[in-house]
């Protein structure tokens, strides 16, 4: 359930960092008006500092391993990481690459994870994602 | 005075990493440069060290998520090829169908994105709503909305059902109605008139040169489609024909706004040929070989190389597989995607427009960067980019090297 509050609209940061497009064109379908959760106030944002969660697909790459960490040092507290897809779980279909760094934990250990896992997942398990992450955000500002 | 503006690799614009380096006058651009390697992920490696030849075709599918079906069937053919795996027809023709709504789903997603490329939101959202139609259908008939891990060797591994085909005649006249819409919508509006006419024009001999594929290259005029020229599954039966600009609007300019009447038509064609593919579907048999274990021992047996050749919803998509008796994996497997040779087309799309145009020309191409970046050269963990000097020198060491045996 959302909390009564919900005076709260988050606004997401999308990285792909290394994703197939698989999650990412379900992020966009999730936007758009089948699902529709921008009339919840939930929108993608153009810059981590104005975003409260941080949504990553794909396993992370090598090449991406500076540039998550610094887009999550960018961005505001208090946020959350939201893992979108298997492959950021574990790496999924690629696991045991040798240019994977992932999992996210292991990139920053001190990120507050939420995980959505599926091959894609369906725009209805990324909505549920960021629910969930929406009553951890109101659950910390009631402290 | 000359400045520099690197965009990327993680950038509101691009939804892809991807580093665009642009050497600026002004407000004029006069040079690009594309550095792509962040999305790498190994894919061959793991079909080459890890996976069997089975489980490999679900790794092909995340080559890329939009054009999930091509990058399997591409491998698939090239095995069917060495092996001598003979396919069913029925099969051939759900694998057409497959193919076909695939070309819808990425043409109605792109034409989003370009919409939201030129600030036109309103645009993005009503052509996604209608896209949801697809999707529903693939859902359908795959039980999955993008992943659809139905092709294997030798055929497909879910039927289309008697009770399937009146949902799918039906999404089929949806989109016939909402076609005439959206190419009022795209093709007569004047906004996206003005910010795609005569920009990023790519001349039909830069297109040779480059030697682009699939809508790029179609846009410019040069009448170049797999489905034509060396048709696969069922499409000999269709004689389908390769779409250019000028079947509409009379002539070729090559620039974004040809590349979006390109795609409409294509989508157009694409209901044509699911239609036709509904109604000539034969009965049958869908798999030539259900049991896997048999079939892994086929495979493992072959030997042989191969190329699969397949129009993907951005171009000619190109596997080359090789399989060695009592090789476990795939002996090798190299994936040449579309985008990869596109992406080339950036630099003279780009040389003279103005910063502005740069997300919708680039996203003229429909780039897909996750399909792009495969070649890696590691060595003692030092990465190495081999120009064209250092490949004629390792080539001159070879023939030295040849002729001393």
């Amino acid at each position: 359930m959302i909390p009564k509050a919900f005076k709260r609209a988050l606004w997401v940061f999308h990285v792909n960092s290394g994703s197939c497009n698989g999650c990412d064109i379900e992020i966009i379908a999730a936007l758009t008006p089948r699902y529709d959760v921008e009339r919840f106030g939930i929108r993608l944002v153009g810059s981590p500092r104005h975003a409260d969660v941080i949504a990553f697909t794909g396993p992370i790459t090598n090449d991406m391993v500076d540039k998550v960490k610094r887009i999550y040092e960018q961005t505001p507290d208090p946020k959350v990481v939201l893992v979108v897809g298997s492959c950021g779980i574990s790496g999924g279909v690629f696991h045991e690459s040798y240019h994977l760094a992932g999992p996210i934990e292991r990139i920053i250990p001190e990120a507050k994870c939420f995980y959505v896992p599926g091959c894609p997942p369906r725009p209805e398990a990324i909505i549920q994602g960021v629910i969930k992450a929406w009553e951890y955000l109101e659950e910390v500002e009631k402290k | 005075m000359k400045y520099e503006v690197p965009i990327g690799p993680i950038h509101p614009a691009l939804k892809e990493p991807i580093l665009l380096k642009f050497t600026l006058e002004g407000e004029r651009i006069v040079d690009v440069d594309v550095i792509a390697s962040q999305n790498h992920r190994g894919i061959e490696w793991i079909g080459m060290n890890r996976n069997n030849p089975v489980q490999s075709i679900y790794l092909a599918e995340r080559v890329c998520g939009i054009c999930n079906f091509c990058h399997p069937s591409c491998l698939v053919m090239a095995v069917e090829e060495i092996v001598g795996i003979e396919v069913p027809e029925r099969a051939q023709y759900i694998r057409v169908i497959q193919g076909e709504l695939e070309r819808i789903h990425s043409h109605l997603l792109w034409a989003g994105v370009a919409a939201h490329e030129l600030g036109f939101d309103s645009l993005l959202h009503y052509v996604w709503a209608v896209r949801e139609k697809v999707m529903d259908i693939l859902e359908l008939i795959n039980g999955n909305r993008v992943t659809k891990a139905i092709i294997m060797y030798g055929g497909v591994r879910r039927d289309i059902k008697e009770e399937h085909v009146p949902k799918i005649k039906q999404m089929l006249n949806y989109y016939k109605e909402a076609f005439g819409k959206l190419a009022k919508l795209f093709l007569e509006d004047k906004t996206i008139k003005m910010r795609t006419r005569e920009i990023g024009i790519l001349k039909k001999e830069d297109a040779l040169k480059l030697a682009t594929v699939g809508p790029t290259t179609r846009a410019s005029g040069v009448k170049k489609d797999v489905r034509q020229d060396m048709p696969y599954f069922a499409y000999p039966d269709f004689e389908v024909k390769a779409i250019t600009p000028d079947l509409l609007t009379g002539e070729v300019i090559g620039d974004t706004y040809d590349r979006i009447v390109v795609r409409l038509l294509e989508v157009k064609q694409s209901i044509e040929i699911i239609e036709r593919a509904l109604d000539e579907m034969p009965p049958g048999e869908i798999l030539a070989e259900p049991k896997i274990i048999k079939l892994l021992n086929q495979i493992k047996k072959a030997e042989g190389e191969a190329v699969g050749r397949y129009e993907a919803p951005r171009g000619e998509d190109i596997h080359y597989v090789k399989l060695k008796p009592g090789f476990e994996y795939l002996y090798a497997w190299k994936v040449r995607a579309p985008t990869y040779i596109n992406i080339l087309s950036w630099r003279p799309m780009l040389l003279d427009m103005q910063i502005a145009d740069i997300p919708i020309v680039a996203a003229s191409i429909d780039p897909c960067i996750s399909c792009t970046n495969r070649v890696i050269i590691v060595k003692d963990n030092k990465e190495k980019v081999l120009t064209a000097d250092d490949l004629h020198k390792l080539s001159v060491r070879k023939t030295r090297r040849l002729l001393r045996c």
